[in-house]
């Protein structure tokens, strides 16, 4: 019964709070809503038991992208309100393919039954005794650990790709230049000169 | 009353509508699409783990991690992308991006 209550709960939250995400004047609050929509759906993985991901949604998205758009959209000198216009204007041929999506959508999850036509319940898996990390890693990294690591390349192009993106070269900045620091010779930096006595430096 | 599979495929697909929908009236605004992109996968991610839940087999819940990175991904590259046009134009309107056409 609490988890009925709760699936509820999380579940419109999730929705409200993803239709504000696309519907926010300011796009920082956008980015508020889609946190919430991430922590919401987090909730909802606990719920169907799969705890690691739910773990691993509220650590990448809240914490690592979601904070990415934070940084982007704070960063941006960009006039909003000008962007918003033309909202209206494409409203009535969006509304139309979502309301024929969702009719899809809602006639294919509909039709989710079992062999007899009962609905088909769902629950968290029986405790094993072994938890859902430990019973992930046995399968990602024993079947699925070429695609765990190709996981991984994908992450690191992605990583070059956005620095090699944003690196820009400004001439006329002083940097320090370790090897030329480093490959300095004492001929570059000492001058020796011979001084008569009495004569002083002319 | 019991929460079935259905239930969670309605919740999924509803976030997947929004975020199409949200793609749709956003025309002007890239990180308003972005954001619905990443909106459009977490449903696809919904999906998978209750498909994952119903038929007790763990390799859902390994694709939607394998989302989860590809999303990162793209939205670390997609954002780098904004900043250089942001930098190069100085706004981030997306009908002018077609002058990036080779």
């Amino acid at each position: 019964m609490l988890a009925t209550i709760a699936f509820y709960v999380l579940a419109v939250i999730a929705v409200i709070s993803a239709f504000a995400v696309i519907s926010a004047r300011n796009p920082v609050h956008s980015v508020l809503f889609l946190i919430l929509t991430f922590f919401t759906a987090a909730g909802l993985f606990v719920l169907l038991g799969a705890e690691f991901l739910a773990m691993l949604l509220v650590i990448v998205y809240v914490g690592a992208v979601a904070v990415l758009f934070l940084f982007v959209v704070m960063m941006l000198d960009v006039d909003f309100v000008e962007l918003k216009q033309g909202f209206l204007s494409y409203m009535p041929i969006g509304a139309l393919i979502a309301a024929a999506l969702l009719a899809e959508l809602g006639l294919v999850a509909s039709a989710a039954v079992s062999a007899n036509g009962a609905p088909i319940a769902i629950a968290p898996a029986e405790n094993t005794g072994i938890t859902n990390a430990e019973a992930i890693g046995q399968v990602l990294y024993t079947d699925y650990l070429l695609v765990f690591q190709m996981a991984g390349l994908v992450l690191f192009v992605a990583m070059i790709g956005a620095i090699v993106l944003t690196l820009r070269h400004r001439p006329g900045v002083r940097k320090q230049d370790i090897a030329a620091q480093v490959g300095r010779k004492r001929s570059e930096g000492v001058e020796l000169k011979d001084i008569r006595p009495g004569q002083g430096l002319g | 009353m019991e929460i079935t599979l259905a239930h969670y495929l309605f919740v999924a697909a509803a976030l997947f509508t929004i975020g199409v929908f949200g793609i749709f009236v956003n025309r002007k605004n890239v990180i308003i699409i972005l954001m619905s992109i990443e909106l459009v996968l977490l449903a696809v991610n919904i999906n998978l783990v209750a498909f994952s839940a119903y038929l007790q087999n763990l390799e859902g819940q390994i694709f939607a991690m394998l989302v989860l990175t590809v999303a990162a991904a793209e939205a670390a590259v997609g954002l780098a992308i904004l900043v250089t046009y942001f930098r190069n134009r100085g706004n981030i309107a997306v009908e002018d991006i077609n002058q990036m056409r080779g």
